[in-house]
């Protein structure tokens, strides 16, 4: 199966679920959205309808999305080890022209963001580093029942420098990762030409750009005192 | 003395390397009364005729038609391959570029499929074995055909020469962080995908191309288009983005 072995196959598979977690990323983040109270309930609602779908949606979609990144994460290593071996001895005068930080750096972005994510998911999602404000254990009144409170986990957690600059620094990772990896997700899967192809990089450093910001305005106004529990 | 016969004075680091086995070091040289129309290789011709002179061994480097269209020159300067002038080749690229007094580093194309040979030449037959594996066309094309027998597209035809006009020379593979070959090997798939001639064998092409490619020893793009800036004869990025079209295709016919 050459789209399994080859280079450009390889790289197709990374760039197709790379891009499956950008849109993970932006539904992630209108969700999250919620928190600034567009939605009736807040995030608390938000939280509750996800945890009242069917079970067999939500262990699938956790799976697929760690088979997403288990995939993505597995052909990186692979493809970067190889790439290293590409030039076995670097040039004395180094001179780059197009290539930038962020796409020289993919391979540390992304071990940056695995290691965010495992803290992330332990922080908010199994919620045993902050044991004390997990949502799981302090329950709330909405809607005439009792439902975690989401809402005062993050706010309890951002309003900790640490936790708030963790956040904020790993969405300056995500936003040098996603500058790169949109754009390039285009070219590999052959969907740009000479007029295309500069427009994608600026859309795509754009939406990273979109993404960055709307992720960290969260710890942000938290830290800053704007957003109350 | 006019300004027409002012000469500089330029200090040379070079790659310099025995044999395929030898580990090579940087060497430095001095070259005198050099004029701004000396090319770059004239330049190193007058070096080596001080070091032939003295006794020592020339510095060696591919080069053969001295006009921009062999693709045999192959120098890194500086740490641009041919020098970083837009679409210019080492043999292309003159002394008037550079200023009296100044330092410039001369190193072979460094990547893994590329061995070196001695000093700044190195083995580029990797290029060949990609255009064995199927940049061609082998199928009966019959005689010469009446002139506009075979309709192409203006634009096709456009893209095809715009693909073709590579040379061979390597560079992109070069200025790749990741020694890859993509934009040569985008150039050789394209050429023939996009015309008429061409597409009965392109699916095949394109996977014995890219198969090609990694047993060659080339590094995977990562889209960083250092390849479309090395390259002297302007290939664009787009072969590549075509190439993989091409791949994703192949894979369903």
């Amino acid at each position: 199966m050459q789209l399994l072995t080859s280079s450009i196959g390889r790289k197709i598979v990374m760039a197709i679920t790379g891009q499956a977690m950008v849109l993970f990323a932006v539904i992630h983040l209108l969700g999250n959205s919620s928190i600034f109270g567009w939605l009736n309930g807040g995030i608390n609602a938000y939280a509750e309808h996800l945890h009242s779908l069917p079970l067999p949606i939500i262990i699938g979609f956790r799976l697929a999305l760690l088979a997403l990144v288990c995939i993505h994460i597995w052909f990186g290593i692979q493809l970067t080890i190889e790439n290293r071996g590409g030039r076995p001895r670097q040039y004395a005068v180094k001179s780059t022209q197009k290539a930038t930080f962020a796409s020289e750096n993919m391979i540390w972005t992304g071990s940056l963001l695995g290691l965010f994510l495992v803290y992330h998911l332990l922080h908010f999602t199994f919620q045993v580093t902050s044991p004390e404000t997990a949502a799981l254990k302090n329950l709330v009144p909405l809607h005439d029942q009792m439902v975690p409170n989401v809402l005062g986990m993050v706010v309890a957690g951002f309003q900790n420098f640490f936790i708030a600059f963790i956040y904020a620094g790993a969405m300056v990772v995500l936003f040098l990762h996603l500058s790169h990896g949109i754009q390039s997700f285009f070219q590999t899967m052959g969907w740009s030409c000479d007029k295309s192809q500069p427009i994608i990089v600026k859309l795509g450093t754009l939406v990273a750009l979109v993404l960055f910001l709307g992720y960290v305005t969260i710890p942000l106004t938290i830290f800053a005192g704007i957003l109350k529990g | 003395m006019s300004d027409h016969h002012k000469t500089m004075t330029l200090t040379l680091i070079v790659w310099r390397q025995k044999g395929p086995n030898d580990p090579g070091k940087f060497e430095t040289y001095t070259a005198k009364g050099i004029t701004e129309h000396h090319s770059f290789l004239e330049m190193l011709d007058v070096v080596n005729e001080d070091l032939i002179k003295s006794g020592k061994e020339p510095i060696c480097f591919d080069h053969d038609c001295r006009e921009g269209i062999c693709g045999m020159c192959s120098q890194v300067i500086n740490g641009a391959p041919h020098g970083g002038q837009d679409r210019t080749t080492v043999c292309q690229l003159h002394m008037r570029k550079f200023k009296d007094g100044d330092t410039i580093y001369i190193e072979p194309w460094r990547a893994r499929a590329f061995p070196i040979i001695k000093d700044l030449v190195v083995d580029r037959s990797a290029l060949d074995t990609i255009v064995q594996a199927g940049a061609y066309v082998s199928c009966h094309t019959g005689g010469v055909p009446d002139g506009n027998a075979i309709l192409i597209p203006k634009p096709a035809a456009d893209e095809s020469m715009d693909a073709a006009e590579c040379v061979g020379c390597g560079a992109c593979v070069a200025g790749c962080p990741n020694g890859a070959a993509m934009l040569f090997t985008g150039a050789k798939v394209s050429q023939f995908a996009v015309l008429p001639q061409g597409k009965p064998e392109a699916a095949a092409r394109v996977k014995n191309l890219v198969d090609a490619m990694a047993s060659c020893g080339f590094g995977n793009c990562t889209n960083h288009y250092e390849c479309q800036v090395a390259c002297p004869k302007g290939i664009n990025v787009k072969f590549i983005a075509r190439m993989n079209r091409e791949f994703l295709k192949a894979q369903f016919v």
